[in-house]
């Protein structure tokens, strides 16, 4: 009995450990992510940017927690208290649990198991009630419409990113995120599947409320959108959530067209270097792309929003899916059935 | 160890996320009531309204919305069900071939059919 207790207490200490050894870092490169797009934007539109704290600005990120840790938490007289301060811990936790299925490298990945890709997807489409609670629960008219246009637009993109990640599942043959970035070992997939690889990432851009697509928080009209009401560590929550979300949306990217941790060629150069390694390179890379797109394009108008997702993705998607499987099927070239 | 694993090998590969889950929680409850510790509060009448550019609010904000975001809601469970349906089909496709292929294909169709009455009807347009 003895023994049994014992395997499992150093079993969840492993297990605790392998989580603060992802959290940790994420945490850090939620921090550091604010800093570089407010660097990248500033460089961009030829400003410098915050670069008084510390070297380079480099603990302006945390300045910011501090400041925002020791401010008021105003709860509105006519919010629904409860869920008022729930919502943006859901939209934290959310967005931290999905990364217990990302692999960062061969064998190197929280929990692998064998739906991991439907686990992601169930996940990030959760995340869209932390924004309807946020949204209604403030009792603001501000925050109330955010929440609407948020919700609509989260929903209408999932559609194409589920038809998207089809595709890639019919040319792999399995749900499991690590068999997806083997499969790519011969080809990435943002190569075969190009046009589909463009559609997810515009689609990752409207899923996380970035610009183009940041109808929902357009400072300039609904000054903030849904998380108008929040302030202090409810806020920083949100902010912390939305980060996250980022990078985990540009992780998916990468595990689902970007070879995950593999090398781009297998040759000598760049096979030594470790995958974690390439890991983040890509995802810094689109994560890059994110901070560029929001300093050079203008906001879209809702309709236009709608008529991408819905009369263009959608379709496009759909089409592009029955392309694909009808394809491998006539050249014979469908992924072998997994037993079990 | 030589101890046999009394918990099924299903489950065993969840109980990392059940934890993940049980961290992310207790992080966002530790960092929210930190603040509440830390922070002065000193909430008064005029900032615990509802914002609204410096006037009092107008009206409540629980009002009627436009019918097409419930729209797009129900159009969304209708091709979210139908993605649903597509995960089991696209990763087996290899094992049921033609038949299953032209199966997908026919429910599809269907499916189209009805996508493209609702853009006739004007359901996806938004002004």
């Amino acid at each position: 009995m003895d023994l049994i207790m014992n395997s499992y207490v150093i079993e969840l200490a492993w297990i605790v450990g392998k989580i603060m050894l992802v959290v940790g870092p994420l945490l850090i490169a939620v921090a550091y992510l604010t800093l570089a797009e407010r660097r990248v934007i500033g460089f961009m539109q030829l400003r410098k940017g915050p670069n008084v704290v510390g070297p380079f600005g480099m603990f302006q990120p945390f300045a910011d927690a501090l400041k925002l840790m020791a401010k008021e938490t105003i709860l509105p007289a006519g919010a629904n208290k409860v869920v008022f301060m729930f919502a943006p811990m859901l939209t934290f936790i959310l967005a931290l649990v999905a990364w217990a299925v990302i692999p960062f490298g061969e064998g190197l990945v929280i929990a692998d198991i064998n739906v991991g890709i439907l686990y992601l997807f169930a996940i990030s489409s959760l995340g869209v009630y932390g924004v309807i609670m946020a949204g209604w629960a403030s009792n603001s008219k501000y925050a109330f419409l955010g929440a609407l246009r948020s919700a609509a637009q989260m929903v209408s993109y999932e559609v194409s990113m589920g038809l998207v990640i089809i595709n890639v599942l019919i040319c792999v043959g399995s749900l499991n995120l690590t068999a997806i970035v083997e499969a790519q070992r011969g080809m990435w997939f943002a190569l075969p599947l190009l046009p589909m690889f463009i559609v997810f990432f515009i689609s990752t851009l409207a899923e996380t409320n970035r610009a183009p697509f940041d109808l929902p928080e357009g400072e300039s009209e609904l000054v903030a959108g849904y998380f108008v009401e929040y302030s202090s560590m409810s806020f920083a929550l949100f902010f912390l959530g939305e980060y996250a979300n980022m990078i985990l949306m540009s992780g998916m990217t990468t595990v689902l067209f970007l070879g995950g941790w593999l090398p781009p060629f297998d040759i000598w150069p760049l096979n030594i270097v470790p995958g974690p390694l390439w890991f983040i390179l890509k995802v810094m890379l689109l994560l890059f792309v994110f901070l560029w797109v929001r300093a050079t394009t203008p906001r879209y108008r809702y309709d236009q929003l709608m008529r991408l997702g819905w009369k263009i993705f959608l379709p496009f998607s759909l089409i592009w899916v029955v392309l694909t499987s009808g394809f491998l099927l006539w050249t014979d070239n469908l992924p072998a059935v997994m037993a079990g | 160890m030589g101890v046999e694993n009394p918990v099924p090998e299903l489950l065993h590969e969840y109980l990392p996320i059940a934890v993940f889950f049980a961290i992310a929680v207790g992080l966002a409850i530790a960092m929210v009531s930190a603040s509440l510790l830390l922070g002065n509060q000193r909430p008064d009448d005029e900032k615990m309204t509802a914002y609204e550019c410096g006037f009092d609010a107008f009206d409540d904000s629980r009002r009627q919305f436009d019918v097409r975001f419930y729209l797009v809601a129900i159009l969304f469970i209708i091709f979210d069900l139908e993605v649903a349906f597509l995960f089991p089909w696209a990763v087996s496709l290899g094992g049921i071939g033609v038949f299953g292929f032209w199966s997908m294909m026919l429910f599809l169709a269907v499916l189209t059919i009805g996508f493209v009455y609702e853009w006739k009807k004007g359901a996806l347009e938004w002004e």
